[in-house]
């Protein structure tokens, strides 16, 4: 589904001594089957867009576009469940947000509230539990018997079942350790793929939007700051030093080594190894000038 | 040779018919040092941390803190030396304020009035959160709170602070701030600081790390020494820095790395290095 924000603007409590504006004239379009990555520092007002994508908070000013539906201040969104069918948000923490007596209730508690038949929520289930990697067989059990990352798969496989057409998802790898957020992060790359979703991040991590993103937006006190391809928006450094983000690592490397040499080492994505090799042609490139 | 922290031989376990959670673990932490304890989640990081303060009692095995053994009648003793920060920054506020807050742990080891007041100052602004005092501790940002928090370990004078994972929550900026924080306290004050983490740019700025598998001290030593290890790192599923990986394979790639570099600028000096004898 296209999403497209018209001049959003949204004020928390209007008209009050503790008047909010958190987002300002925010307009961007992200065209159906991208992978889009929201960028920037607490209170940027990531989250208040992010909201925004499934009808949770309506616009204060301007529109708000999600395929055929509209959000904006003036008229109720017509039919505001089904979008909320269709538009799959994993939360920060998702976890603390498990209930169910069992791992497959929980799962199929979202369809089960959309009238979706018995027979359809334990197939639905049964792909999600193994999209997230868990054994078919933790479906019996309580999801608070469960280690900290189970549950947020668990979390996440539940949000996964509803078949959504976009999927939100904020910070969903915070508080894991590395190679749990490695997993995680593959995991929804392939759903995007597969299911041909379109999908919002919302990250700190310069990292995964590199790697996971085709289009990247930057907030900075609830205005767009930024947004483009990774390639160009994650290598300007001044621009992004203004907003206190760092350059993804590697592209920090080649900065420096492109000083120390002399020559740069364009990035586009190549992996550890042919960087290796294209460094090893720099460093041995002395002889001929000097 | 003294060491402030000893671990002997411990073992532990939640409960009789479950599985040790850490099985005969022995490492010292020397005073002033910075040791980091890597491992996955549920390898033990977090169980030593909290045996060091007497959270928790060892089935086997002895822990001393400053050479005092932890038992149940010495854990107040030991709780004014050893300070520890979370994860989670909301849920470590009891006060109304930043300054009632930071009075809470003083309060708790009967600190007479005079000498808080004096505390209060002196943490807040070794963390720079003096101007906060007044300030509710829950409208502050959450790198800010875990400041509060440093300032209340702090306040208790404690020679050891544990950090778990205490930068986790926290966005790129805040982790920065809690780091150089800490790193000033530590320079200022004679303070020994453990950290648990998974931040590898943090590790390899310890003096010492602790790699953890399965409840079993796996690999000690210098960040430098751990991480030249990459290939066994590997097995166990732990990730290594970005210059680890691209060092490995610069020297498959037919250069002659001599050290395993820690940051950019000690790849790039030896690659230079290289560069100009070619």
């Amino acid at each position: 589904m296209d999403i497209t924000f018209k001049d959003v603007s949204y004020i928390y409590q209007a008209n009050t001594p503790f008047e909010h504006r958190a987002l300002s004239g925010v307009s961007f379009h992200i065209p159906s089957g991208s992978f889009v990555a929201v960028i920037g520092h607490t209170g940027s007002g990531k989250s208040t867009l992010l909201q925004h994508l499934n009808g949770l908070l309506r616009p204060t000013e301007g529109k708000v576009m999600i395929g055929d539906y509209q959000i904006s201040a003036a008229e109720k969104t017509k039919d505001i469940k089904s979008l909320r069918e269709k538009v799959g948000v994993v939360f920060q923490y998702p976890e603390h947000q498990l209930f169910e007596e069992t791992v497959a209730k929980d799962i199929g508690f979202g369809p089960l509230n959309f009238n979706v038949e018995p027979k359809e929520i334990e197939r639905r289930t049964g792909q999600a539990i193994k999209a997230v990697g868990l054994p078919e067989d933790l479906l019996q059990r309580s999801p608070f018997d469960l280690s900290g990352g189970q549950m947020r798969r668990v979390a996440i496989a539940g949000v996964l079942a509803m078949n959504p057409e976009v999927l939100v998802l904020d910070e969903p790898t915070a508080g894991l350790d590395p190679s749990g957020q490695r997993e995680i992060m593959d995991m929804f790359s392939r759903q995007h793929k597969n299911n041909n979703l379109t999908t919002v991040l919302v990250t700190h991590s310069m990292e995964d939007a590199l790697r996971y993103a085709d289009h990247i937006i930057i907030m900075k006190d609830g205005e767009k700051y930024m947004e483009g391809a990774p390639l160009e928006v994650l290598v300007n450094k001044e621009e992004l030093q203004r907003v206190q983000l760092d350059l993804p690592e590697v592209i920090q490397f080649l900065h420096q080594a492109e000083k120390q040499f002399g020559k740069a080492i364009p990035y586009r994505k190549q992996g550890i190894a042919q960087l290796a090799k294209e460094l090893t042609a720099v460093v041995k490139g002395g002889e001929s000038h000097g | 040779m003294s060491y402030f922290i000893e671990f002997r031989d411990v073992s532990f376990r939640y409960r009789e018919d479950q599985p040790w959670v850490l099985k005969d673990v022995s490492f010292n932490v020397q005073s002033d040092e910075w040791l980091a304890i890597i491992g996955h989640n549920g390898s033990g990081k977090s169980t030593i941390a909290k045996l060091m303060n007497g959270l928790l009692l060892p089935q086997k095995g002895e822990i001393l803190v400053d050479g005092v053994q932890v038992t149940e009648d010495t854990i107040w003793e030991i709780r004014k030396k050893v300070g520890m920060v979370f994860q989670n920054p909301d849920n470590q506020f009891v006060g109304t304020t930043v300054k009632d807050d930071v009075a809470f742990g003083m309060e708790n080891h009967g600190l007479p009035r005079k000498l808080m007041v004096e505390r209060i100052q002196t943490s807040l602004a070794a963390v720079g959160m003096n101007d906060y005092e007044a300030h509710e501790p829950h409208r502050l940002s959450g790198g800010q709170k875990q400041r509060v928090a440093i300032a209340s370990v702090l306040a208790v004078a404690p020679q050891l602070i544990i950090l778990d994972e205490a930068t986790a929550m926290l966005d790129p900026k805040g982790r920065l701030e809690i780091m150089e924080t800490i790193r000033n306290v530590q320079e200022d004050q004679d303070l020994s600081l453990l950290t648990i983490t998974h931040d590898l740019q943090e590790v390899v700025k310890a003096d010492r790390v602790i790699v953890m598998n399965q409840g079993s001290k796996w690999l000690e030593g210098t960040p430098r020494d751990v991480f030249s290890e990459k290939d066994k790192l590997r097995n166990i599923g732990l990730d290594t820095p970005f210059v680890t990986k691209l060092a490995a394979e610069l020297s498959a790639a037919g250069l002659p790395i001599q050290r395993e570099p820690l940051n950019h600028q000690e790849l790039l000096e030896d690659l230079w290095t290289l560069h100009s004898k070619m």
